[in-house]
């Protein structure tokens, strides 16, 4: 028996002084959050020989460096974000340290009884209508420690909620920033009932290029029969950042989900992203670009959970890799007794810009039906200096060889993507970072 | 305009083993070079170590344009001076459209001395030049928006190199079984286009082209001017075009039995690349 010892910065009182200081919030949800502290008590750290940390070292995680969001007084000047040029936006909300700074939802759209904005805020006003969907635990608040510590001290967060057959054109939007020491414990709930169709782009960012900073979030995306989602997460934070996240999605029947990821910052990410295919005919594509440099850690474990039959799952991962970072992808394929006639595709792909950077792609499949289709693949490796022959015999310098071979391996994902805003968005951060790359990146010989 | 690309004695290795042994050839812009030899005497390795393969190791003699030693550039600088190599088997690069690849391209070769970031050339213009371009080789415009050489049947791949030839307008041009994974009437256009080519190539001066080839219907389109015979790593034999004739009719016995040594040469190469 183990008896749990205090954190600075996340003790009891503070605890309880965060409840108190969201006295607007219902008594279920409260109840809710001291289940979730008692967890986070008693729950130990990760250990190392854990099958799913094994590969992700958080020794240097100390999370007493940090503390309880309280309330934001400054207010920063943040960089408009990367996903919003020349989109018109149905809806925007602005987060800071995990508490909203502003929030807005078109008329029209407010009219039809969409909600849009700060979760905060939201859960004070329609608690009766939101509580059933908390009550799935779409994602799990005991998974470890790290869900625990969210369920229990989640603040901000960003939620919509698209009631049955409304459609909506315009995207909504969310940016998500921490300052320089900031914690942001945000979660994102998004709801589309049946038929409901919406775009989502959610985009992270830091006020520095160095800031250091806690995220410890969950996103929780609920697509009902027949309804049809886009999100988008871009992770723009500086390498300051340590990023822990559960992430999942349930797609009911008939619904469909394109759920794309661009990981770019942070200083070591550890996300647990999953997609439940609940309903027959259910359709999932999973996209995900990366692209790391430095010491960054970035860590995805993806799952895709075929639970019903006739669902078709389609991921791909593609990741770039330079000087010392290191990607880890744990890709599984989870098909369940029920899940006949089960189309799944899970394809992981990586390029190591330097011989000290390191990719480890771990595909995986474990099917209980014996009517599916199940494929998957896995490569990592450097550039092809064939390829980089044969631009620089059409007049390519070595550089530009390497980044024209970079830019193609990320436009195999890009092609996938739907929305050109986004695309463009993604190509150009990429286009930027290769546009970094010089001679070092992939050495002679 | 006299270019010259003059080669001198060169001794080429891969992976440390000897390939040529000191060839000897001079090609001046305006003349057709047929290069002819059985399978593995040493001709794509020659096409390579002009164009600057790094794999291609030089251990001996000299490649020079207009007097000028070009040993030390890298394929991109050769490109930028004039030289062109359509491969046998050309690399595809996913994910980059034909259209951008050339763009950049002829970019860079047309102007030899851009820095990197500095503006490519117009869009519409290029845009244009290659359509038209593409139509003269009957290529459907399409072709413009897939990626590099992927999923290109053999015969797509052959003419996306004479695209590439017809877009960067080079001095020289080395073409490396062009022919080969093309029928009949693919030949007979891609001759032609390859003739055309050269008659607009840069200031009006024609290519100097170096065709190479095993079993040529192109050179029947395209009669050279010369044509070499490469043995065991070496040019043995330097003719007109009735010695391409004699050698696609009659194949190799006769060359091999005049030329002793080099036949040595090239068993002794055979042997190697079978035992490793």
């Amino acid at each position: 028996m183990t008896v749990a010892t205090d954190i600075n910065g996340f003790t009891k009182a503070d605890f309880e002084s965060f409840l108190d200081s969201r006295s607007g919030e219902p008594n279920w949800l409260v109840e809710t959050r001291r289940r979730a502290w008692s967890d986070f008590e008693t729950f130990a750290w990760p250990a190392r020989n854990d099958e799913e940390w094994m590969r992700t070292d958080i020794r240097m995680f100390h999370l007493d460096k940090f503390a309880l969001p309280g309330e934001v007084s400054e207010t920063p000047t943040l960089a408009p974000g990367l996903l919003t040029y020349d989109v018109e936006l149905g809806g925007q909300l602005v987060g800071y340290n995990g508490a909203a700074l502003h929030d807005s939802l078109a008329d029209e759209l407010a009219s039809k009884g969409v909600l849009f904005g700060s979760l905060d805020r939201l859960i004070t006003e329609h608690g009766d209508l939101l509580r059933p969907y908390f009550e799935r635990r779409v994602v799990d608040p005991a998974k470890d420690k790290f869900a625990a510590l969210h369920a229990a001290c989640w603040s901000g967060g960003t939620l919509l909620y698209v009631p049955k057959g409304t459609a909506l054109e315009q995207p909504l939007h969310a940016m998500s920033a921490i300052g320089d020491g900031g914690v942001d414990l945000s979660k994102t709930l998004v709801i589309l009932e049946d038929g409901a169709e919406a775009t989502v782009l959610t985009e992270t960012a830091s006020v520095t290029p160095d800031a250091k900073g806690l995220h410890c979030g969950s996103i929780e995306l609920i697509v009902e029969p027949s309804a049809k989602l886009r999100y988008v997460n871009l992770q723009n934070w500086s390498t300051g950042v340590w990023h822990f996240a559960h992430q999942r999605a349930t797609v009911d029947r008939n619904a469909s989900l394109q759920w794309t990821i661009g990981a770019l910052g942070s200083k070591l990410a550890k996300v647990n992203q999953q997609v439940a295919l609940t309903g027959p005919d259910a359709d999932a594509q999973v996209n995900g670009v990366m692209f790391t440099e430095g010491r960054q850690h970035l860590s995805y474990n993806t799952h895709q959970h075929h639970m019903a039959p006739y669902c078709r799952s389609d991921l791909l991962y593609k990741s770039a890799l330079q000087d010392r970072s290191r990607t880890v992808w744990r890709g599984m394929i989870k098909v369940d007794v029920a899940a006949q006639r089960t189309d799944a595709y899970q394809r992981n792909d990586n390029l190591l810009l330097a011989p000290t950077a390191r990719a480890d792609s771990i595909p995986g499949l474990e099917i209980e039906a014996d009517d599916v289709r199940c494929t998957h693949g896995s490569t990592s490796g450097r550039v092809d200096e064939q390829q980089v022959f044969y631009a620089m015999s059409r007049g390519y310098t070595r550089t530009e060889a390497i980044r024209l071979i970079v830019a193609g391996f990320f436009q195999q994902v890009f092609d996938r993507i739907t929305i050109e805003s986004v695309r463009n968005a993604l190509g150009e951060a990429i286009a930027r970072r290769v546009q970094d790359l010089d001679q070092q990146a992939a050495p002679q010989g | 305009m006299s270019d010259t690309l003059k080669i001198t004695d060169l001794h080429v290795a891969v992976e440390g083993k000897p390939i040529l042994r000191g060839v000897n050839l001079t090609i001046n812009r305006g003349e057709t070079h047929a290069l002819m030899g059985p399978n593995g005497s040493g001709k794509s390795t020659l096409g390579n170590a002009i164009m600057g393969h790094p794999g291609y190791e030089v251990t001996e003699g000299s490649i020079e344009i207009n007097g000028e030693d070009i040993l030390e550039w890298d394929a991109s600088e050769r490109a930028r001076a004039g030289i062109f190599m359509a491969f046998q088997r050309p690399m595809s690069v996913p994910g980059v459209k034909m259209a951008d690849f050339l763009r950049h391209a002829a970019t860079n070769v047309r102007n030899p001395e851009r820095k990197e970031g500095e503006d490519l050339i117009s869009m519409r213009e290029f845009r244009k030049e290659l359509k038209e371009k593409m139509s003269q080789l009957r290529m459907d415009e399409e072709f413009a928006r897939r990626y590099v050489n992927d999923g290109f049947s053999g015969g797509e791949m052959k003419r996306a190199e004479i695209l590439q030839m017809a877009m960067l307008r080079p001095k020289f041009a080395i073409l490396d079984e062009t022919d080969s994974g093309l029928d009949v009437d693919a030949v007979k256009l891609a001759s032609q286009s390859i003739a055309a080519i050269s008659q607009e190539t840069d200031g009006g001066a024609e290519m100097g082209i170096l065709i190479i080839t095993h079993h040529d219907k192109l050179l029947d389109h395209n009669a050279p001017d010369f044509t070499h015979v490469m043995l065991g790593g070496k040019i043995v034999e330097t003719g007109g075009v009735e010695l391409a004739r004699e050698l696609y009719t009659e194949g190799y016995d006769r060359i091999r039995a005049a030329y002793p040594e080099a036949a040595a040469a090239e068993a002794e190469l055979a042997e190697e690349a079978t035992t490793v």
